[in-house]
Order: structure tokens, then C-alpha cells, then sequence
């Protein structure tokens, strides 16, 4: 579960004046708690399993204008709001939400870009059950909260259909140069912060399209595409610059863009290293790692090959490793390209996976097959060097490990052989090593994640920051988001002090 | 993007792509290699760097004609934008004085090979060349390998250069006749580079091979490169591409190289069927 975040006082000022408006107190008069509370919570449209398992149309519908006016009517608008402490980027929810009770529905969105600038991703991706919502207060009394990732997405989606972008006032430039590293979550956070604070940001990408894992990663049907580009324009509107095929740390170093005149630094480059399990037969032809399957079909488009260039191996039967997102996203990719079993092995059990309880839903719904208590051991392969089956061995739940959660064990005489010709492997990401290895001054953990002072994001070398997976190791994009936050207000200061 | 300044059929089925990527050309050190991406729908492919200029900011490859991908490149003009040109990627060669060494190269690799070749010769080793053609038509590039090269011997299967006999043949007699062979580079197809390994194993004189498998990102994101090296995976973008080819797994990589051959034929029938009704 998320840990709980302190509430800074700026974040309370700003509450604090949006509550006691005259027309929140209206509001909140007009409906009493007790009717709020015979709402049910709205449920989220949703595409019929069977017709949506065959293409890559976005799952989610979204709610209609009345059914998330409804959906916030059933907020109390709280005094102390328990939801906000569970939002890493800080957004005001209670005033979003109220605004869209009142139905000024461009007010409640630039409520929301006040502090974040990426919310139509954020409310399809978050997992607010575990942020936002497991702390509303509403959640508390009746143990359903208000659907505040819905009613994000919903007013996000809004401004977009609207097709009237609000840009905020950007103030005159501060003269200073920005290099932000990675055009993932963190980086294009950062970038928007410090933009509409007056620096000229330059973001740089190694691949073609800007996003990070949220492009490459996260597939069509969960995050279309046209709106992360909706959200990436945006930002170039702020007046961020886009440096697309460009690795920093081979294309040039972090040394080589401070003597082009850049003053200060965000490493935002992800978890972008492939876990494998070392186990015979993982260099067969047909297994994956999460990341190549899903940059395939995802960044380079493979679901409409041959009218794009890239392939992907389409296996009747596939099998993915792993219990989290990434193995959702990918497992549910191999149904939609045609797998007759498409199958989650994972080696603990159903309690202990870790991706979100909505993706474990869409999966089941879709057909996905759950062998739960199962790891594979070893794959075999054909003549021509093609995976053709796995080797799996049972497990059962013993005492609790290091992370709490109930050790699997092996069950001795279990073993199982079984036919398959797709495996993904989809048992985490580490960073990606590349900055490191040209930066020797970073400081690297163990894991060989950057090291920085949590407080600041900044890493040991003046001007540089850093934030994301890259510091992480595999993480969410939200906490991803709320480092990119935090980092930018710290390189404002930091720019501002005259540091350079 | 980047601008191609030149795009020229060398021989037959080979082609020489000069780019305007002068970053690119600032940073890059023999046996690197940029990602390329032809078109909007195209795919992400590595290619060698074969030559740089850096006052003109140029970067050239040559590559050869197999599938779609290299179909795409072959057609390109001056002036045209590659939306995907990124670089320069893996770890530069192992340059030092060693002593004498053997370049060995065939199809895109004798190109591939005349960077390295040239900072071995600026390092003060004997370097002598082997070059291997199907035909002589073929052979591209002689000047500019003799001027990096202290003997440049070729062998063409129509028997007009120095020899007819494939060269890792050559390599093995050449080691034999040779009173002190300090290492090898080999650069070409998978088979010529595995062949050259072969050669030279029984001596023991260390080879490095520039691998050539499917990639993706280029910068060890996805995993799609991995070969194994003494029994390790590697990832052959950020680890390699060159390798000690007496560690190579070969066979896995043969197999991994092939992966898409099927649908290599079905991309290339769509690719023509567009293009020509």
C-alpha cells in the first residue's frame, strides 16, 4: 500500500482558500451528507470482453458529463480531505471535484494542471485505489470511495473534445537552460513544471516518439496513443524542446551539454534494463523480455504488421512470467494478437500479485488464464532454435519474507511440461545503466539505481538532478511524476539562487 | 531527422548512405554503429559505421540489400529526412598496438572493417588485410583499404585477385605462414565471422567479431541482441558489438538472426506490392 504523504503548507493554503469559497459552502449545503451518500459510485463504461480481446481500442469508455457530475456529488468536500495526502503531484481534488459538481468544467481542469501537467495519463494509469482513493474519507465510512481517477480522466478528456487547450500564463524567461534526460513521466513532468516557471527546457530522447515506457510500454488499448501526443503537445506549447533520438551519454555527454550552456540537469531515463531469469533456453527464439514484446507491438507498432515493417512472434499458445502491470499489458497483447491460451504464470499467489486489482479484472474478463503458485524451470526449443514448451514447477505459500509477503516454496515432484510458443518474461526492470557508465561521478546503489538525497531528488553532482525509475528501480509512473514534481521545484530554487 | 547527402549503389545489391548527423560525427569511434529508420512505418536497424567527417558533420554506412528495411534505404535520395538516425552506439573497438594484425572482411564489412583498420595502422600495428568476395565485381573500396593496409590480399571465387579460396582458408595458411599473429578482427556475415573464429582457434590468437543481431532500441532497453558470451547473455548494443569470438555461442545466434524469416518474405511481398501497383 502507498505510504501516506505529509501535506505541505503551501498544499493547505491552497485548500484551505478553495474550501471556503461561497460557493463550495453553497454547494455543500444544497445536498446533505446523507443523500451524497445514497449515490452509488458511477461505474466506469467499459468495452464488451469478447469484441475488445480481439483489437487494441482502448478498454475504458469514460463517464458521460451526468454520470460524473453524479460520481461528484458523492464527494462530502471534507474540511480535512483525506485524498490529498495520498496524491503524490499534490492536485487540490476536493476543488476539481466540486467544480465539476457545478458543472464549470473548465474551471475544474486548470484546478488540475495547476500541478499536474500530464492529468488525462495520470487518470487512466495511476493506481488511484492504492493512492488517492484508499485515503477519501467516503472510503472510511462505506468502503467505496469516489471515483477520483474516473472523474480525472473525465475532465481531462473533457478539455481534449473541447479541443481548447488551456495554456497558463508563462512568465518572461529566466534566461536559464534546462536539459531534461528521458521524455518518460519524470521528464515530461519536470519539463512543464519548469516551463510554466519561465526556463527554456530542452528534453532529450533516445527513441523516436516522446513518452518513455508510457509510449513504448503501456499499450494502445490502456493509454492511446493521440493522448500522450495530446499531453506532449502541450508541453511544446509551454515552449519545451523536443531532442528526439538523441542518448545522452553517447550522443553526447552530460559534461559535453554543460559546456553547451545548459545550467542545470534532470535524469529521468527509466527502468530501461530487461530482468531475465537466467534459466536454460531463455535465448530461444520466442521468448521475450517484457520490454521487447511490448516496444514491438507498442513504440514500433507490430499489431498492424506487414503495413508497419516490425514483427512480433504471434503464439497460439503464450505464456508470460510475472504477476505485475507489465505482465498484464503484455499478457493481454498476446490474446489480441491471436494467442488461443494466453496465460499468467506467476509464482506467488493471487493475493501477493502486484499489479492493480482493475487490470487482473480486464485480464480474467478477457480470457486470460491465472497459474498461480507456478515458476517455470526451463524452456525447450524446436530444431530450428524455436521455443516449443516450458518446464513449471508448483509452489506452495510459506513463512513471510524480507517484503512480508508469504515465501513461495517449492513442492519437490511437481515439475510439468507443457507446450508453448511465446513466452514474455515480465519479472521487472532495473535502471538503465547507460548514464552511469558515462557519468562516472553519479553515485550508483546496489541495484544500480542513481543515488539521490530524497528531499531534493538531487544527485551528487551540483545542478544535477534526478528522479523516476531511474532512482527507483521499477516503479509507478504517478511516483515517477511526483519525483519529477519535486525536482523541479527544487531546480527552480536552484536556478533562481543564481547557482550557475 | 536527419538529411541523407548521398545514397549510391556501390556493386551490386551494396549501397553507400552518407547522413548529415553531425553530433553523430563528433563522438564516433571505429566499430560503433547508429540505428536507422527509413520511413514513418519502418523499422529500427542497425548499421556499422563505415566512415565520418567531422568538419563536414557526415556519417556513412554501407549496408546491404536483404529485406525491406535496407529495400527502403536503397531507394533513398540527397535530400531526403530519415526520422530516425541515432547514435553513435556500443563501445568503440579495442584499438592498441598489438603488433600485427588481421583484418578480415566480406560484403558490408569491408567497409566496416576500414575504420578499425585505420586506427590499428595509426597505432603503429602491421595490419594486413583479407577481403572476401563472391566475384570480383564486388570488391568496393580498394583504395582506401590499401592506404590503412601493410599487405591487402583478396580472394574473389572468380579467381581475378589473389586467390579464389574463401577466406577463412586463407586466415588458417596465413597464421601458418606468419611467424607472429597478435589478433584478429573479422567483420561480415555471421558465417564468415563464425568461420574466422573457427581459423583461429586452434592457435589460440584472440578474434573479435562485430555482432550483427536484431535490435530494437539500440541502447539496452529490450533485450532483443542478447547472445551469449562464455556462457553469459549479453546484450550485443551496450555490451558489444564486438566480442571475443571464441566465446560466441553460434549456433544461438544463427537461430536468433532468423527469428523473423518468414515474415521478413511477407514484409518485403507487402512492401512490393505497394510499391508497384
Amino acid at each position: 500500500m502507498t505510504e501516506k504523504l505529509e501535506i505541505s503548507a503551501e498544499l493547505k493554503e491552497r485548500l484551505k482558500a478553495g474550501y471556503d469559497k461561497e460557493w463550495r459552502k453553497e454547494l455543500r449545503k444544497s445536498l446533505p451528507v446523507k443523500e451524497r451518500m445514497k449515490i452509488p459510485r458511477q461505474k466506469m463504461p467499459e468495452r464488451e470482453p469478447e469484441k475488445r480481446n480481439r483489437d487494441f481500442g482502448e478498454v475504458n469508455k469514460g463517464l458521460d458529463v451526468e454520470a460524473a457530475v453524479l460520481e461528484a456529488r458523492r464527494c462530502w468536500d471534507c474540511a480535512n480531505p483525506g485524498c490529498v495526502s495520498g496524491c503524490p503531484v499534490s492536485i487540490d481534488i476536493p476543488s476539481f471535484i466540486k467544480l465539476i459538481e457545478k458543472r464549470d468544467l473548465v474551471a475544474s481542469i486548470r484546478k488540475i494542471k495547476e500541478t499536474n501537467s500530464l492529468p488525462a495519463i495520470c487518470g487512466r494509469v495511476c493506481p488511484q485505489e492504492t493512492q488517492c482513493e484508499i485515503v477519501c474519507n467516503l472510503r472510511k465510512a462505506t468502503g467505496v470511495p469516489v471515483a477520483i481517477g474516473n472523474l480525472e480522466r473525465f475532465i481531462s478528456d473533457f478539455e481534449r473534445w473541447e479541443g481548447q487547450v488551456f495554456l497558463p500564463e508563462i512568465p518572461p524567461s529566466t534566461g536559464s537552460r534546462v536539459a531534461v534526460i528521458g521524455a518518460g513521466p519524470a521528464g515530461l513532468t519536470v519539463a512543464g513544471e519548469l516551463a510554466k516557471k519561465g526556463h527554456r527546457v530542452t528534453i532529450f530522447e533516445a527513441l523516436h516518439i516522446a513518452g518513455g515506457v508510457l509510449v513504448y510500454g503501456i499499450p494502445e488499448f490502456r493509454l492511446p496513443k493521440a493522448i500522450l501526443k495530446a499531453e506532449v503537445d502541450y508541453l511544446q506549447k509551454l515552449g519545451v524542446e523536443l531532442r528526439m533520438s538523441f542518448v545522452v551519454g553517447k550522443t553526447a555527454t552530460l559534461e559535453d551539454l554543460k559546456k553547451d550552456g545548459y545550467d542545470a540537469f534532470f535524469i529521468g531515463t527509466g527502468a530501461g534494463l530487461p530482468n531475465f531469469m537466467r534459466i536454460p533456453g531463455e535465448n530461444l527464439v520466442g521468448v521475450y523480455s517484457a520490454n521487447e514484446y511490448l516496444t514491438r507491438v507498442n513504440l514500433m507498432r507490430a499489431y498492424e504488421f506487414p503495413f508497419y515493417d516490425t514483427p512480433v512472434v504471434r503464439g497460439k499458445r503464450a505464456a508470460v512470467i510475472g504477476g505485475g502491470n507489465v505482465a498484464m499489458d503484455s499478457v493481454r497483447t498476446a490474446k489480441r494478437l491471436g494467442a488461443e491460451l494466453a496465460a499468467i504464470i506467476y509464482r506467488r499467489s493471487r493475493q501477493e500479485m502486484p499489479a492493480r486489482e482493475e487490470e487482473v479484472k480486464h485480464a480474467e474478463e478477457e480470457g486470460i488464464e491465472f497459474h498461480l503458485l507456478t515458476t517455470p524451470l526451463r524452456y525447450f526449443g524446436d530444431d530450428k532454435g524455436r521455443v516449443k514448451a516450458m518446464e513449471c514447477l508448483r509452489m506452495e505459500l510459506g513463512e513471510p519474507d524480507s517484503s512480508g509477503r508469504r515465501k513461495p516454496v517449492p513442492i519437490p515432484g511437481s515439475e510439468f511440461i507443457t507446450e508453448v510458443d511465446l513466452v514474455v518474461v515480465a519479472i521487472g526492470q532495473s535502471p538503465n545503466p547507460l548514464m552511469a557508465q558515462t557519468t562516472p561521478e553519479l553515485r550508483v546503489g546496489k541495484w544500480g539505481n542513481l543515488e539521490v538525497d530524497w528531499k531534493t531528488m538531487a544527485t551528487g553532482i551540483p545542478g544535477v538532478f534526478a528522479g523516476g525509475d531511474i532512482v527507483r528501480g521499477g516503479a509507478t509512473v504517478i511516483l515517477a511524476m511526483g519525483d519529477g514534481r519535486l525536482a523541479a521545484a527544487e531546480m527552480d530554487r536552484y536556478l533562481k539562487n543564481g547557482q550557475r | 531527422m536527419a538529411k541523407v547527402l548521398r545514397r549510391e549503389r556501390l556493386v551490386p545489391n551494396i549501397h553507400l548512405l552518407e547522413v548529415h548527423a553531425p553530433e553523430v560525427a563528433r563522438k564516433c569511434r571505429p566499430g560503433q554503429f547508429v540505428i536507422v529508420m527509413s520511413d514513418e512505418r519502418g523499422e529500427r536497424i542497425p548499421l556499422t559505421i563505415a566512415d565520418w567527417d567531422a568538419k563536414r558533420g557526415s556519417v556513412t554506412s554501407i549496408f546491404m540489400l536483404v529485406g525491406t528495411s535496407t529495400q527502403k534505404l536503397s531507394l533513398l535520395k540527397a535530400g531526403d529526412d530519415l526520422p530516425v538516425y541515432v547514435g553513435p552506439l556500443g563501445r568503440p573497438s579495442d584499438i592498441q598496438n598489438f603488433g600485427t594484425v588481421v583484418c578480415a572482411g566480406g560484403c558490408f564489412g569491408i567497409a566496416a572493417i576500414y575504420p578499425i583498420a585505420r586506427a590499428l595502422k595509426k597505432a603503429g600495428n602491421r595490419v594486413l588485410t583479407l577481403i572476401d568476395v563472391k566475384a570480383s565485381y564486388l570488391f568496393y573500396w580498394e583504395d582506401k583499404l590499401k592506404k590503412v593496409s601493410d599487405r591487402l590480399f583478396v580472394s574473389a571465387r572468380d579467381s581475378r585477385y589473389d586467390s579464389k579460396e574463401y577466406i577463412p582458408y586463407k586466415l588458417d595458411s596465413l597464421l601458418k605462414e606468419e611467424k607472429k599473429v597478435d589478433r584478429v578482427v573479422a567483420i561480415g556475415c555471421t558465417y564468415l565471422m563464425y568461420r574466422c573464429a573457427e581459423a583461429t582457434r586452434p592457435a589460440g590468437v584472440k578474434t573479435m567479431v562485430s555482432l550483427n543481431p536484431i535490435m530494437v532500441d539500440g541502447t539496452g532497453m529490450c533485450g532483443a541482441c542478447r547472445v551469449s558470451a562464455d556462457g553469459k547473455t549479453k546484450f550485443a548494443c551496450v555490451d558489444g558489438p564486438d566480442f571475443d569470438g571464441h566465446t560466441i555461442d553460434w549456433p544461438e545466434l544463427f537461430a536468433r538472426r532468423k527469428s523473423y524469416f518468414d515474415d521478413e518474405v511477407k514484409s518485403l511481398c507487402a512492401f512490393e506490392r505497394e510499391r508497384f501497383s
